[in-house]
């Protein structure tokens, strides 16, 4: 089923993939600016999904410690330790002051040491997630279709079906989808893997278990219609709060892979947290490759009948 | 914990462009637009991830397109008699495409699932679509290669169903010449319909590279083969492959952007120099000395040679493009810089 915008442009994927009156479409909304890098996304993820082990080392890069979005990794929190004062909104002075009623605090006492002398300093926390993408490029090249796009507009692995031809590794723009190779034993070795956004759960009417364990709100699950809306909303009070480095990441249905479904308010630039900055799907140039291809090919054959006629004549 | 702890799938790296680098602290609306000479990373870990491949797919585009140029030459050499040069290309053609098959089922993840690449056509995957021309091409020049080796048996083995086997050696052998050039150019797309910067990047020329570079191959690999008499073509085939093919790659290398620092770098970078040595020198040889024996052998090996390295150079190349952040960042950072953000035009 190949419509007029099936390669590239705003699109429903549901329906393009021939679902007769699907749901609406589900992703994630990660706001960054309220993740507190708890890794309980992490954590729940793994036990739901079944994640085996992914890397058990101290890498030496802030709290983050499972390195990247991996066959064994289908969320990671991204922390980033950089200079510059905090962006976290500033809380409006409540209209009555809070009573000291002598409640034990937790945290650092109060400082004497005054703004200008702390140290400069700001944290950066993002938990990464399979984007879901309306062009999917992995889905796409997937040549056994085990890749594929469910009733929820998101992209989904075939466990049973897949060869570990590797093919969609190599065509994802995030460098999501990764092919497992181990723990040893472990049955799903040689198989591409990646966040389902909990499929299983979805069709129970259930949120995925990174958004039911996410403790801040960080990861909002829901209608990816509604979750742009809020998103806008979202990142327009934070503009308003003077918040000006918030941006969202992945919400233009006109961007280079049609959109995603799990997009983010982010406050950097993409490739702070190892986003790519203008991520393109692959097959959006696939026509031109295949008549390059038809070109040289065709090349070739009239090639080979000159060689023989030349030494004919 | 030293800086230099390597871990998991991939090592850390540091740059100067990590975060952590102190930059404008004026962000937002003014910002200064002088694009940087350095870029920003993750700890300086890979975006995309690099396909995860052996060395078996590198041998592969080499072997297709050995593959498909010598059943060109087998067909062109039945159709104009010169019975050695279709011995040599029909055999040829099946030597390599089993080695083709035993690389491209032992690089799966599932080696045992290889035949499910056969429950779908999927035009949107440059592999599903190779995999069926092989299907399509594979059975001929088989069936034109067994015709030729019953040939060789004595006359009185040839009786019954192995005359009829001869019989269709020579329509088999047509059909898998002309199935033959998709099998060389489609390996072209295989790479190029990837996020990985140096193939994607490269997909204007990287099929005249492989078809080229298939061309010098298979005509190398006939005039090893081939009595020097009836080689002619295979000479005249290589000479073209081998021109093509280094005038193409030359210009992938100008149009490809930043990525083609890849092919010029580390190991693709002595592989591309390697290459353009030996296909320079065996099509020379080819030209001056293709009616000696021994210099048909050394030029048409050195062919060989040249485009095997072309192969693992392009592959090669990829995979040190994919490794490193920058290849990924900035050039689509200067897209945006540019506010030349790739969009749907309506």
């Amino acid at each position: 089923m190949i419509g007029r915008n099936s390669l590239f442009g705003p699109l429903d994927p549901a329906p393009d993939a021939g679902y007769e009156a699907p749901p609406p479409r589900k992703g994630f909304f990660t706001d960054t600016s309220v993740c507190i890098g708890c890794k309980a996304c992490e954590v729940a993820c793994k036990e739901w999904n079944d994640v085996p082990e992914n890397l058990f080392e101290m890498l030496g890069t802030s709290y983050d410690n499972s390195h990247s979005l991996n066959a064994n990794q289908w969320r990671h929190v991204a922390f980033i330790e950089r200079p510059g004062r905090s962006t976290a909104p500033d809380q409006p002075d409540p209209a009555t002051p809070p009573v000291d009623i002598g409640m034990p605090t937790v945290g650092a006492p109060p400082s004497d040491v005054p703004d200008e002398a702390k140290p400069d300093f700001q944290w950066l926390m993002s938990s990464d997630v399979c984007k879901h993408c309306t062009h999917a490029a992995c889905l796409d090249v997937c040549p056994t279709g085990s890749l594929f796009r469910s009733e929820f507009g998101t992209v989904v692995v075939q466990d049973d079906i897949c060869n570990g031809c590797g093919y969609c590794v190599a065509a994802c723009p995030y460098g999501v989808i990764d092919r497992r190779s181990g723990p040893e034993g472990d049955p799903k070795v040689g198989i591409a893997q990646k966040c389902t956004l909990c499929y299983d759960r979805l069709t129970d009417g259930q949120r995925p278990a990174c958004a039911a364990a996410c403790p801040t709100e960080s990861i909002v699950y829901g209608d990816v219609d509604e979750l742009r809306q809020q998103a806008n909303e979202r990142v327009a009070a934070l503009h308003e709060q003077g918040v000006m480095d918030a941006r969202l990441y992945g919400n233009d249905p006109e961007d280079g892979v049609g959109g995603t479904g799990a997009f983010f308010l982010l406050l950097d630039e993409p490739e702070v947290y190892g986003l790519p900055p203008d991520p393109v799907v692959t097959t959006k140039d696939l026509p031109q490759m295949f008549t390059r291809a038809g070109m040289a090919g065709t090349a070739l054959l009239i090639g080979a009948a000159l060689s023989f006629v030349r030494r004919r004549a | 914990m030293s800086e230099s702890t390597r871990a998991g799938a991939g090592a850390q790296v540091r740059h100067g462009g990590s975060p952590g680098r102190s930059r404008g602290s004026s962000r937002g609306g003014d910002r200064v637009m002088v694009p940087d000479a350095d870029f920003t990373s993750y700890y300086g870990r890979p975006i995309v991830k690099p396909a995860p491949w052996e060395h078996d797919i590198a041998y592969y585009l080499f072997t297709g397109g050995v593959a498909a140029g010598s059943s060109l030459l087998a067909g062109g050499a039945d159709l104009t008699d010169r019975p050695g040069l279709r011995r040599a290309g029909r055999i040829g053609s099946l030597i390599s495409l089993l080695l083709s098959v035993v690389a491209l089922v032992h690089d799966l993840g599932r080696p045992s699932r290889f035949l499910n690449m056969l429950r779908v056509v999927k035009l949107t995957s440059p592999m599903s679509v190779g995999t069926w021309i092989l299907s399509v091409h594979g059975p001929f020049a088989g069936l034109a290669a067994a015709a030729e080796l019953v040939g060789m048996l004595p006359t009185r083995w040839q009786g019954g169903p192995v005359r009829l086997l001869l019989r269709l050696g020579r329509p088999a052998g047509l059909v898998g010449a002309v199935t033959a050039p998709p099998v060389a150019a489609y390996t072209a797309v295989l790479l190029a319909d990837t996020a990985t910067p140096a193939w994607h990047s490269a997909y204007e020329e990287l099929p005249f590279v492989f078809c080229g570079s298939a061309a010098a191959a298979s005509g190398g690999w006939a005039m090893v083969t081939a009595p020097v008499a009836e080689a002619g073509p295979a000479r005249t085939f290589a000479v073209g492959g081998a021109v093509v093919e280094l005038l193409m790659a030359h210009r992938m290398e100008s149009s490809m952007g930043l990525s083609a620092e890849t092919l010029h770098t580390g190991k693709a970078g002595r592989l591309m120099r390697a290459s353009k040595v030996l296909t320079a020198a065996g099509a020379a040889g080819a030209v001056l000395g293709g009616r000696s024996r021994l210099v048909s052998v050394i030029s048409g090996t050195a062919l060989m040679a040249g485009s095997l390295c072309t192969r693992l150079g392009v592959y090669e190349a990829g995979m040190a493009s994919a490794r490193d952040p920058k290849y990924t960042v900035v050039p689509q950072r200067e897209r945006v810089e540019r506010g030349e953000q790739v969009r749907y035009q309506g």
